[in-house]
């Protein structure tokens, strides 16, 4: 059932036939999809109709998995095995974790990433989260009738480069095309611009299950600049949960508890807190597995006082985030709230009172984010003809450094650097005779080593031995839309040039994700070879139609040879694209590319120079 | 194209209108950026980031008055030496020491504004200065003066923001 098919059954497909493309809000409590069918942004429901998937994720000694509602249902019962939050747990050590003796699992704590262990074996978040994704893919490719091209995966715009490398990986292991990762905030942003018409500077206060984010943007017709973000990576709803929990085991005096009651008493406050959303008061009550009951009564009152401190730390991030965009409270034009967690009438409250408005609540605070990333895939699937699409000009959370001597951080791109952004800084050899030179990575705003997350160590070997300071190492960090970081080195003085390129130690190197991509196929291993056929095919199809695309509007930019040259390699790749040769359709496509490096570049110079003239003829107009 | 300016078709100079700069800059960034070629193979995308970057950074250097004056002077062969050159004019420097001695001693946020107003009004004036040497004047050696007076006015405004982290 291919709603969106155009062309009529028999007919070539039309050049320019949509690309299905969807958005994923992969959030800590529900994940969502969300696509643009007939022009407007709509959230995919499953087969039953409900448009949430509860984030959990639920593993069988046999290699089942249970994803969503099933999972959510056995979580009490079966808590070590039932993954909830695995969001919190993305990129990062055991020792970053708060509130892990809350957590009824088995924690590991593998180099990198934390892992748990159920009775499927040690999982780590990344493999959760991949569970997450293949339903949310498999749900959209049933609801739209075919082959999804590729998905915007939202994430925190406060989480760091580790956080987003794990969420790519997720993404690639869960067999999906990441077109890009989109901060929660921003597409929150896209959402609510989009339908209201919104120009000016905007607030998007966005307190999800797990993570805050505020960031500040400016909203003008095709353009969504963001100014400043700040947040809290590791404060969310959950946190409120986690307060009633406490409040509970205080109050009923209970003696420590064990995985299951842990895992039912959070699953009751939870509910508390969001009934007394709409009601003053909330009772809870629960059968523990030790026999002792639990009764007792929340009043809101005790609620807002419990959780006073949790509100108010929202707070700072936003003072700052208005600081480092030069802002103050009288700029702001309307504060759009975010995340189910924002419900919650304090969060109201506070968020009112700080920006002396009421804040904006006419879009679904749990749809919103995936909304908009329903809308920046559209995009970037190219469905959207220019004039009618728009530009996202984003920028990363924190800074990105490196460490010198006596463990200080250096910053060499500072935070809210709008990106792709990239930066050199050289270093000195301070030995005679130095032949290697290490580095860490780090990123934060704090000033010690110690107080930033380290993201990369690596060496630079090869340097010819010279007197101390003669040695200059040339670092460079490029960070692409994605906002994920790459750094290279290299020495500069001679010619010997060594240059490496790292990927943070919490990413998940090429063949990592191949062993989980086996892993996940070992019950069907045709599979694997099906999917590298398909995915090369797929790639060397869409290589083929920008190539030509590109050729066609910018052909004149080449010699008759140039081109030729070109045509050569598109007719040799287009001989080979539709075989099940995946090796020879790799090949042909990287020599494509190859053959269109120079074109590439004369095309993006072009586009300046297209801009820059049709400004002037602008100014003419005036 | 050769330099910053040329890039978003400006004449090279400090007094800038930033309307111009920014509509240029977006202009740009819509026919090059990523988000472009989401769709096009590795060697078009690889082209887009680089040149995505070189504007962010262009645009970044051209929209602080601090970076475009070091640019300029730098254009004209003149090494502003932001690293190595302390030396400051006795008065600046009094002036630089009350301001420091102001901020320690503010612990609450007005008396933080009332500073941080104060430095972003000193700032406005240097930069009034700056584009007369830098424009009309081309006394390059002076302007890299005021331009060293301007980033130290920039840091101190840098650590009133973090001081309010203190107080906030």
């Amino acid at each position: 059932m291919a709603l969106l098919q155009i062309a009529e059954p028999g007919e070539s497909a039309a050049p320019h036939q949509r690309r299905l493309a969807v958005g994923i809000d992969l959030g800590t409590t529900n994940s969502l999809v969300a696509a643009v069918r007939s022009g407007a942004a709509a959230v995919l429901p499953d087969a039953r109709g409900r448009p949430l998937l509860p984030s959990i994720v639920r593993y069988f000694a046999d290699g089942r998995v249970e994803v969503g509602y099933a999972a959510e249902a056995k979580q009490s019962e079966d808590p070590k095995n039932t993954i909830v939050s695995a969001k919190r747990y993305m990129g990062r050590g055991l020792k970053d974790v708060t509130h892990a003796e809350n957590a009824p699992y088995d924690f590991l704590d593998a180099p990198g990433m934390l892992q748990i262990r159920t009775v499927a074996g040690p999982k780590s978040p990344v493999e959760v989260s991949a569970e997450i994704l293949k339903v949310l893919g498999a749900r959209a490719e049933a609801s739209l009738g075919d082959k999804l091209t590729g998905v915007v995966i939202t994430v925190p715009a406060y989480f760091d480069d580790a956080q987003r490398q794990a969420t790519k990986d997720a993404g690639r292991l869960a067999g999906l095309n990441v077109l890009r990762l989109l901060n929660e905030p921003t597409a929150a942003a896209i959402a609510y611009g989009l339908d209201n018409g919104a120009e000016g500077t905007y607030a998007v206060y966005d307190l999800g299950g797990g993570t805050f984010d505020i960031s500040i943007l400016k909203l003008s017709k095709g353009v969504f600049e963001v100014v400043a973000t700040s947040g809290d990576a590791a404060l969310g709803g959950d946190d409120f949960d986690q307060r009633v929990f406490c409040w509970v085991v205080e109050q009923a005096k209970l003696a420590p508890l064990n995985a299951r009651d842990m895992r039912l008493l959070l699953v009751k406050s939870r509910q508390a807190k969001e009934y007394l959303t709409m009601h003053g008061e909330a009772r809870i009550t629960a059968k523990l597995s030790t026999g002792e009951f639990v009764d007792l009564d929340l009043d809101s009152e005790t609620f807002c006082r419990i959780t006073h401190h949790l509100v108010q730390k929202t707070l700072a991030p936003v003072r700052k985030a208005l600081r480092d965009a030069q802002l103050a409270v009288e700029d702001i034009k309307g504060v759009v709230m975010v995340g189910g967690a924002t419900r919650m009438p304090q969060i109201q409250h506070v968020v009112g009172e700080f920006f002396r408005r009421d804040p904006l609540n006419n879009l679904d605070p749990d749809k919103v984010v995936a909304l908009g990333a329903a809308m920046q895939a559209d995009v970037l699937a190219g469905n959207k003809p220019a004039g009618e699409d728009w530009l996202l000009l984003d920028v990363i959370p924190l800074s990105l450094g490196i460490e010198t001597m006596g463990g200080l951080a250096e910053k060499i791109i500072p935070r809210n650097s709008t990106i792709p952004v990239a930066r050199a800084q050289e270093f000195t050899t301070f030995k005679d005779g130095q032949t290697g030179m290490s580095f860490h990575v780090v990123q934060g705003e704090r000033e010690l080593v110690a107080d930033c997350r380290s993201l990369a160590r690596f060496e630079l070997k090869g340097i010819p031995p010279m007197a101390a300071g003669a040695g200059r190492v040339r670092v460079t960090f490029q960070v692409d839309a994605d906002g994920l970081l790459s750094v290279s080195a290299e020495e500069r003085t001679t010619n010997a040039k060594a240059s490496v390129t790292v990927k943070p130690s919490y990413g998940l190197g090429d063949t990592d994700i191949e062993r989980m991509l086996r892993d996940s196929f070992e019950h069907a291993k045709d599979d694997m070879h099906a999917r590298a056929r398909h995915e090369a095919r797929v790639d060397a199809q869409r290589l083929l139609e920008a190539v030509r695309a590109a050729l066609e509007a910018d052909g004149a930019l080449l010699s008759a040879a140039e081109r030729e040259a070109i045509e050569r390699q598109v007719a040799a790749l287009a001989a080979v694209a539709a075989s099940n040769e995946h090796r020879a359709i790799r090949q042909a496509s990287d020599a494509l590319n190859k053959a269109t490096e120079e074109f590439a570049a004369r095309r993006m110079d072009a586009g300046v120079r297209r801009a820059l003239a049709g400004r002037k003829i602008a100014t003419l107009e005036l | 194209m050769k330099n910053h300016f040329e890039l978003f078709g400006l004449t090279p100079a400090f007094a800038l209108e930033a309307e111009s700069l920014e509509r240029a800059y977006r202009e740009i960034q819509s026919q090059i950026h990523p988000d472009r070629y989401a769709q096009a193979g590795d060697a078009e995308r690889r082209a887009s980031l680089q040149w995505t970057t070189r504007v962010n950074e262009a645009y970044r250097t051209l929209k602080s008055p601090v970076q475009r004056a070091r640019y300029l002077l730098e254009m004209n062969g003149v090494d502003v030496q932001f690293e190595t050159n302390t030396q400051m004019p006795a008065e600046f420097l009094m002036k630089q020491l009350a301001l420091r001695e102001a901020l320690e001693e503010a612990k609450q946020p007005a008396a933080l504004e009332r500073l941080q107003a104060q430095v972003r009004r000193e700032k406005a004036l240097l930069e009034k200065h700056i584009a007369r040497l830098l424009d009309a004047e081309k006394d390059y050696a002076g302007a890299a003066g005021e331009a060293r007076k301007l980033m130290f006015l920039d840091k101190l405004d840098a650590e009133i923001d973090l001081a309010f982290e203190g107080v906030g």
